[in-house]
C-alpha cells in the first residue's frame, strides 16, 4: 500500500489555509508513525495505546480548540481536522481524545471556577491527568433528563449517589465530570478517583471500540466539598452543551475513517484480478460502489468543514452538529461496509483496518445521540415540532 | 551559537511525477510537495545544538510562494526566524549558481554553523553545501551522522563507506552536510504551529543578493528510465537450447 495520503476528489484543499493543512499533516504523521503500527495488536487485545497519551498532550491535541491554559488555541477546523486524522487511525483513540477535550476540559473551561481551571486544565491538556465525563446511566441513554443520580447538600458538602455507565476513560480517569439531579436542577460535579464512595468497573466484551476503555462509575454516598461543583454548569442544558461540542469532533473523525476504507478498497480493487485477468476496479459493479462511497465522503467533507466555519464565526447551532454527527458517521458505516464487500473474504481479516472500522463505526452511531435522536433534532429544526416522545 | 540550517522544497516522495510536454521538467500542478528528507534531519540536528548550548536557529529556503509552507512547518518545529529567497523558477539554476545564491544569503546572517542536508530527493547532486562551504571559506564535513560542540570546536562524525566512521574536528565557523536517519525528527505541535505565525520570515530576491543565475551547465531533458525487455525463444534439445543458453550468458549478456 502506498503512503496514506487522504481523500480529496473534489481539492477541498483549496478551501484549506496553510496553516490548516499544516495542522493536518502533523496529527496524519503522528497517526501514521506512532498509532498504525500498534493499533492491530492494540484491537486484538482489548487494549488503549495508554503509551501514547503523554505524547499526545506534547502534540497539542487535549482541548486543542480550547484558549489559555496550555492549550493550543486552534480553530474549530483545525480541531475537525485533528479528530479526522486521528480516528483513521481508530476510533478509541479519537474517543479517548474527544472525552479529554470536549467532555472534561471544555465544561471545566466553560463552567468551572477559576481554581478548577488552574488546577485540571494544564494536566488535562499535558495528559498527565486523564478525564471521563458520566452521564448516561443503565436507564437513560436518549434522555438523559431523566436521570437518576441525585446530588443533595449536606451541611456545606454534597452526597452523590447513583450509577453512570458506558463511560469511556471511567476506570483510567483522574477525575470524572459527573451530572445529577439536585433540588435546584441538573448540577456538574468534578469527582478525583479514590473519593471514597465512588468506584468504577470496566465494561469486558466489547465486539467493538476494542482499543478504548468503556467503564461504569458507581457513586455511593460519595461525598464532596461545594468546590468539586462547576459552579457555571446550569441545568441539562450544560451537558448537552459538551456533548455538542463532541459531536462536532466526531461528524469530522469519521471521515478519517470513512477515508481509510475507501482508499484501503481502491488499492485493492486495482489490485485483485479476477475473469479474464482483469483488475476487479474494471468492473462496472464496484465502479459504482467506488463511485458512491468518493461522493459521499466528499459531500461530508463539505458538511464538516461548513459546520468547522460556522463553529469558528460562532453562528452554529446544535441542529446544524445534529445532521453532521447524523450524515457522516451512517456514511462513514455504509463506506465501511461497502469496502468490506469489495474486499471479499480479505475484507474480514485484521491485515486490513476495514472490519475493525466497522465495529466502531457501530458504536459511533449509538454514542453521542443516537441516529434516531438526531434525526428528530433536525425534524424539530425543520418544524418547530418535537418528536421525541 | 547562530545556526543557519539551509532546507529545500521537493515533490513528496511518493509522489507519481508526470514530464512536461517540453521534456525539460516535471508536471508541476497538482503535486505535493514536503521538505528534503536530509533537510529535516539537518533542521533536527541544529535544534538539538540550540537545546544544547543556547543560540538562534534561522532556515533559509529558496523557491517560489509554494516553499512557504516548508518554512512554515520548519518554524512550528522550532527554528526562530526564517529566511526566504523568492525565485520563481530554480529550474534553471545549476548547482554551483544555486550554491552562489545560498551563500550570498547565509553571509548577510554570517552563522557560527551551516548546516544541510547531503543531497536533495529530487536533482541529488549532493554538491549544493560542499560548494557553498567553499565560496563561504567555510571548512567542511559531509555525509554527517552526529554533530558536537565541544571547546568552542566542531566534532563530526562522518560516514565511509563499509560500516566505517571518520572523526572529524574542526574550527567554528564551519558547515556541515547531514546524512538521514540520524536522529528521531520531533513533529510540529499544534502550540508551535501557533507559536510559528508570528515568527520573522525575511523575504529576498537573488536581485537584491546581486546573483544572477547564469547556469554554467543547462538541463536539457529529463526522462523516464527505458525499460527494455526482450524475449528470445530458443530452439532444439534440450542439450542445445542449454548449450545456447550458455553462449548467450557467456557472450551477450556476459554474467557467466
Amino acid at each position: 500500500m502506498p503512503a496514506y495520503r487522504g481523500t480529496d476528489y473534489l481539492l477541498l484543499d483549496t478551501l484549506l489555509s496553510e496553516e490548516e493543512i499544516l495542522v493536518r499533516q502533523t496529527a496524519r504523521q503522528f497517526v501514521e508513525e506512532l498509532l498504525v503500527p500498534v493499533i492491530k495488536d492494540c484491537y486484538n487485545e482489548g487494549r488503549f495505546a495508554s503509551h501514547l497519551v503523554a505524547e499526545m498532550g506534547e502534540m497539542g491535541f487535549f482541548g486543542a480548540n480550547l484558549e489559555g491554559y496550555g492549550c493550543a488555541g486552534m480553530s474549530n477546523v483545525e480541531y475537525g481536522l485533528i479528530m479526522q486524522e486521528l480516528e483513521r487511525g481508530d476510533s478509541g483513540l479519537r474517543s479517548f481524545v474527544s472525552v479529554q477535550g470536549a467532555l472534561v476540559m471544555y465544561p471545566i473551561h466553560s463552567w468551572g471556577s477559576e481554581e478548577q481551571k488552574r488546577h485540571w486544565l494544564p494536566r488535562l491538556q499535558n495528559g498527565r491527568a486523564i478525564g471521563c465525563f458520566g452521564l448516561t446511566e443503565p436507564g437513560f441513554g436518549s434522555n438523559p433528563s431523566a436521570m437518576a443520580t441525585r446530588a443533595r447538600r449536606d451541611g456545606g458538602d454534597w452526597i452523590l449517589n447513583g450509577e453512570k455507565t458506558w463511560i469511556t476513560n471511567g476506570s483510567v480517569a483522574d477525575v470524572a465530570v459527573v451530572w445529577a439531579r439536585t433540588e435546584e436542577g441538573v448540577r456538574g460535579f468534578l469527582v478525583e478517583r479514590g473519593t471514597p464512595g465512588f468506584t468504577t468497573s470496566d465494561i469486558h466484551g466489547k465486539l467493538s471500540m476494542r482499543a478504548s476503555v468503556t467503564s461504569s462509575l458507581t457513586l455511593s454516598d460519595c461525598r464532596l466539598p461545594e468546590s468539586a461543583r462547576l459552579p457555571g454548569a446550569q441545568g441539562i442544558k450544560a451537558a448537552l452543551g459538551c456533548l455538542s461540542q463532541a459531536r462536532y469532533g466526531i461528524g469530522w473523525g469519521v471521515l478519517g475513517a470513512a477515508s481509510d476504507c475507501f482508499e484501503t478498497a481502491r488499492e485493492y480493487t486495482k489490485v485483485r484480478k479476477q475473469f479474464d485477468d482483469r483488475p476487479i476496479a474494471s468492473h462496472q459493479l464496484v465502479q459504482e460502489k467506488l463511485a458512491w462511497m468518493i461522493t459521499e465522503i466528499t459531500k461530508g467533507q463539505l458538511l464538516a468543514l461548513q459546520c468547522g466555519r460556522l463553529k469558528d464565526l460562532g453562528r452554529i447551532e446544535p441542529a446544524h452538529i445534529s445532521m453532521l454527527k447524523r450524515n457522516n458517521v451512517a456514511m462513514a458505516l455504509e463506506c465501511a461496509r461497502i469496502s468490506r464487500d469489495l474486499l471479499g473474504a480479505n475484507g474480514i481479516i485484521d491485515d486490513y483496518p476495514i472490519m475493525r472500522h466497522m465495529c466502531n463505526l457501530e458504536s459511533v452511531k449509538t454514542y453521542e445521540g443516537t441516529d434516531h435522536i438526531h434525526a428528530l433534532v433536525i425534524g424539530e429544526r425543520v418544524t418547530g415540532i418535537a418528536a421525541y416522545k | 551559537m547562530k545556526i543557519l540550517v539551509a532546507i529545500k522544497q521537493v515533490p513528496a516522495h511518493d509522489s507519481r511525477l508526470f514530464i512536461e510536454p517540453t521534456g525539460e521538467w516535471i508536471e508541476e500542478n497538482d503535486l505535493g510537495y514536503e521538505v528534503n528528507e536530509p533537510d529535516a534531519y539537518a533542521l533536527e540536528a541544529a535544534l538539538q545544538l540550540r537545546e544544547q548550548h543556547g543560540g538562534e536557529v534561522i532556515v533559509m529556503c529558496a523557491g517560489p510562494a509554494r516553499v512557504s509552507s516548508t518554512i512554515r512547518e520548519a518554524l512550528a518545529k522550532g527554528a526562530d526566524r526564517a529566511l526566504h529567497i523568492e525565485e520563481d523558477d530554480l529550474r534553471h539554476w545549476d548547482n554551483l549558481s544555486v550554491a552562489q545564491l545560498l551563500a550570498k544569503a547565509a553571509q548577510t546572517e554570517q552563522p557560527d554553523l551551516v548546516l544541510t542536508g547531503l543531497q536533495s530527493d529530487d536533482l541529488g547532486f549532493g554538491q549544493t553545501g560542499v560548494i557553498m562551504a567553499e565560496l563561504m571559506g567555510l571548512p567542511h564535513a559531509t555525509l554527517a551522522m552526529s554533530v558536537e560542540v565541544v571547546d568552542g570546536r566542531l566534532r563530526v562524525k562522518c560516514e565511509l563507506e563499509g560500516g566505517w566512521f571518520q572523526y572529524v574536528s574542526m574550527p567554528l565557523p564551519a558547515l556541515v552536510t547531514i546524512q538521514s536517519g540520524i536522529l528521531r525528527l520531533r513533529y510540529a505541535t499544534l502550540m508551535g504551529i501557533k507559536r510559528a505565525k508570528t515568527k520573522e520570515v525575511r523575504k529576498i530576491t537573488p536581485a537584491e543578493l546581486g546573483a544572477a543565475g547564469e547556469p554554467g551547465i543547462t538541463l536539457r531533458r529529463i526522462y523516464a528510465p527505458h525499460s527494455l525487455k526482450q524475449t528470445q525463444m530458443l530452439a532444439g534439445s534440450v542439450q542445445e537450447q542449454a548449450a545456447q543458453l550458455v553462449e548467450k550468458l557467456k557472450h551477450e549478456v556476459r554474467v557467466i
